[in-house]
């Protein structure tokens, strides 16, 4: 005979390692991070936590009146905006070059193209910085072949942006390139032959068969990109420390800043959290937007 | 059973005579020289041992704030004095001046004031200067002699002639001073130079919109409106050293340890070309920038006595000349300066002369937050075109912001 309480706490007990450590690491950090927020913890509270004052959501009011957080937000989303779709799109077309039947070398092409995401980025950094310098780059050696004056990638604030999204995209673009790679790979082959039996040009193929049978693939390359790139924080710590004039100031860069140079941890953890609001939204919004272009 | 006992005894015996462990926190390359320092300390103290820790500088304030936060600070450390204050709020600086005050090695009166001051808040002696660092010029002889100037710049006058000198005798991509954009420390030493300070009733306020200030900034802006110095940030100039071998720039506002960098960076053919000069004042030589590090004892310490030891072992001048010759590292006493190793260094004898002319920045926690908006807002007039009116006053305001707390904690007498 099945007992039926036993029954019912028997999932609990195999769920229950799983969930004791969501809390331990997810759950107990924000809500200490929340509780850290409404407070102005800083290096006098930690002296004396005598010296903590509760200040509601001060710390939150105070950032919305900062023109640098607006500012870095903007820097943000002008990379999310920029950087996903020219992300996402250079491993779509990457991808599909080395998914055609007309593809050589394929077994070296994608190994290059996936070096850039297992290189360490503080190297990568150095080699960019040579490529960008002004005087002896090489980009602006080809470009000076051309007939096109000298640009200051990394000091002009209109162009750091610019080159911080090149080098994301570049450092990233082969891992996304993999998993379209793969999601190709499960087309079935007679999809394509009926179509070309049809007489369906190649374009009509790619638009009408692969395209629709990427589309949960997409979808997910897209959230997960997004939500990726809005923590941006290595690239512009390593290549410009969020110059020049904070063009390439990330929110995350920001939080960082406020938490671990000046020791405000309130105010740092106020950041965080609407970073993560932030990313919270989007991410949903994506999702419940996918759902309708895929869903037939 | 009786062995038990005898091995306990033995254990007993054994802590006993056990050493003094002493934790010594060390930062970058002085971390790897210390080491070769403290065994004729060890020799002379077989009662201590002691345990080095290199910390990487540029995690070295994380760490020291999480062991302060874990409760596992070492019993000494070395400490930039930049970071006296903010240490000092925390409360885990020991008050050295009773056993500095009966100490036959270091001689308060034998150190440089203005280096001795920044190790002083709030009438407590906090730390022992170890080593200074200042800033002054780096200058290219031959750049300058061929623009018809025969010696250094002593005033800002001068200076401004020799700039405009060198720059119309350049190549058209030539500059006449590097002052990266990033780096807070030449704006700072031309406002140090100033009469007013720079913050006023003791800190709660910024001062940066007096005159002082603003004069400053005018002076380091115009170096740039004149297209005299170039707007980039550190990390846009690949190389330094070759750039000044090759003449990007004349001038170079640098610290100390540029001297053994430029003996050995600089190619053989400029190794005569090149000098150092006491930085330029309003009007005549100038004050510059009290930096360097300290060596500071943590209230926690248990080995008080043994870290007073060896902070006096490292402070004797004899050892402090080793320290010299293995880093390049300035003495911040002026006794080993009268020996020949320094005294007939050509470059060090610069940064002698001023090393008497040096002030601390204001000693509050807030201060490295203070410089970075400084230095931000100058990045706003030589870059976005700000006004230096309105620069300072958007300064000011923002250095009030961030001393909101300071205030509060002074209205409530939590700090001093």
């Amino acid at each position: 005979m099945r007992d039926p309480v036993k029954s019912r706490v028997a999932p609990w007990i195999f769920i229950a390692p799983a969930f004791c450590v969501i809390g331990v690491f997810f759950f107990v950090p924000v809500i200490a991070a929340f509780a850290l927020s409404v407070t102005d913890f800083d290096i006098y509270a930690m002296a004396d936590i005598a010296n903590l004052r509760f200040t509601g959501l001060e710390n939150y009011a105070r950032l919305l009146s900062t023109p640098l957080f607006w500012q870095a937000l903007g820097n943000t989303f002008y990379f999310v905006i920029v950087g996903v779709p020219l992300s996402i799109a250079l491993s779509l077309g990457a991808a599909l070059l080395l998914d055609s039947r007309l593809a050589l070398f394929k077994p070296f092409f994608r190994t290059a193209l996936f070096a850039p995401v297992v290189t360490t980025l503080v190297a990568v950094a150095v080699v960019w910085r040579y490529l960008f310098h002004t005087r002896y780059g090489m980009v602006n050696y080809a470009l000076g072949q051309v007939g096109v004056g000298p640009v200051d990638w990394l000091g002009d604030p209109h162009w750091a942006m610019p080159t911080i999204i090149l080098l994301a995209v570049w450092k990233n673009f082969g891992y996304n390139m993999i998993i379209f790679l793969a999601s190709l790979q499960t087309i079935p082959a007679e999809l394509y032959e009926a179509a070309r039996i049809d007489g369906a040009s190649p374009a009509r193929q790619t638009f009408h068969i692969t395209l629709p049978l990427l589309g949960p693939t997409l979808a997910l390359v897209g959230i997960i990109t997004t939500a990726g790139y809005f923590q941006l924080f290595a690239e512009p710590y390593v290549m410009t420390q969020g110059g020049p004039l904070h063009s390439t100031l990330s929110v995350l860069y920001f939080m960082y800043q406020e938490g671990f140079k000046w020791w405000n941890f309130g105010a740092a953890s106020a950041v965080a959290l609407m970073l993560f609001g932030l990313i919270a939204a989007v991410t949903a919004l994506l999702m419940r937007a996918s759902r309708r272009w895929i869903a037939p | 059973m009786l062995s038990a006992v005898l091995a306990l005894c033995a254990v007993c015996a054994a802590a006993a005579a056990e050493p003094v462990k002493l934790k010594f926190w060390v930062m970058g390359r002085e971390g790897e020289v210390v080491q070769k320092l403290l065994p004729e300390f060890e020799r002379r103290h077989p009662d201590i041992r002691v345990e080095l820790q290199q910390v990487p500088w540029t995690v070295a304030h994380e760490k020291l704030l999480t062991a302060f936060a874990g409760g596992a600070l070492p019993d000494l450390c070395q400490l930039g004095n930049t970071w006296i204050a903010e240490f000092s709020a925390l409360k885990v600086l020991t008050d050295l001046d009773a056993l500095a005050r009966s100490s036959p090695v270091v001689l308060p009166g034998d150190y440089f004031a203005g280096i001795w001051n920044t190790n002083v808040v709030a009438a407590r002696l906090e730390g022992i200067p170890w080593y200074v660092d200042t800033r002054l010029l780096f200058y290219r002889r031959d750049l300058l002699e061929r623009a018809g100037i025969k010696s250094p710049p002593r005033s800002w006058a001068e200076w401004e002639q020799a700039l405009a000198a060198v720059k119309r005798n350049a190549a058209p991509d030539r500059f006449a001073i590097l002052l990266p954009l990033n780096e807070a420390e030449p704006l700072l030493a031309l406002a140090l130079q100033q009469n007013e300070p720079l913050l006023r009733d003791n800190g709660r306020h910024g001062a940066f919109s007096e005159p002082g200030f603003r004069r400053a900034l005018q002076f380091y802006a115009s170096m740039f409106r004149n297209g005299w110095a170039p707007a980039v940030a550190g990390a846009q100039i690949a190389n330094v050293w070759d750039e000044f071998a090759r003449g990007l720039f004349a001038f170079y506002v640098s610290g100390p340890w540029n001297i053994e960098e430029f003996k050995r960076r600089l190619p053989p053919g400029r190794q005569r070309d090149w000098m150092t000069a006491p930085l330029p004042g309003p009007d005549g030589p100038g004050a510059s920038i009290a930096g360097g590090a300290s060596l500071v004892i943590f209230r926690s310490s248990r080995n008080a006595q043994a870290a007073w030891r060896l902070i006096e072992y490292l402070s004797e001048p004899a050892v402090q000349l080793r320290f010299h010759a293995l880093t390049g590292n300035l003495p911040p006493r002026r006794s080993p300066w009268r020996d020949p190793q320094l005294a007939n260094d050509p470059y060090a004898a610069a940064f002698r002369e001023q090393l008497e002319r040096v002030r601390p920045v204001p000693r509050i926690p807030e201060w490295e937050r203070i410089a970075t908006a400084m230095q931000e807002a100058a990045e706003q007039v030589v870059r976005g075109g700000a006004s230096v009116d309105d620069a300072t006053r958007a300064l000011d305001r923002r250095v009030d912001a961030i001393l909101e707390k300071r205030r509060w904690m002074l209205a409530r007498k939590r700090v001093e």
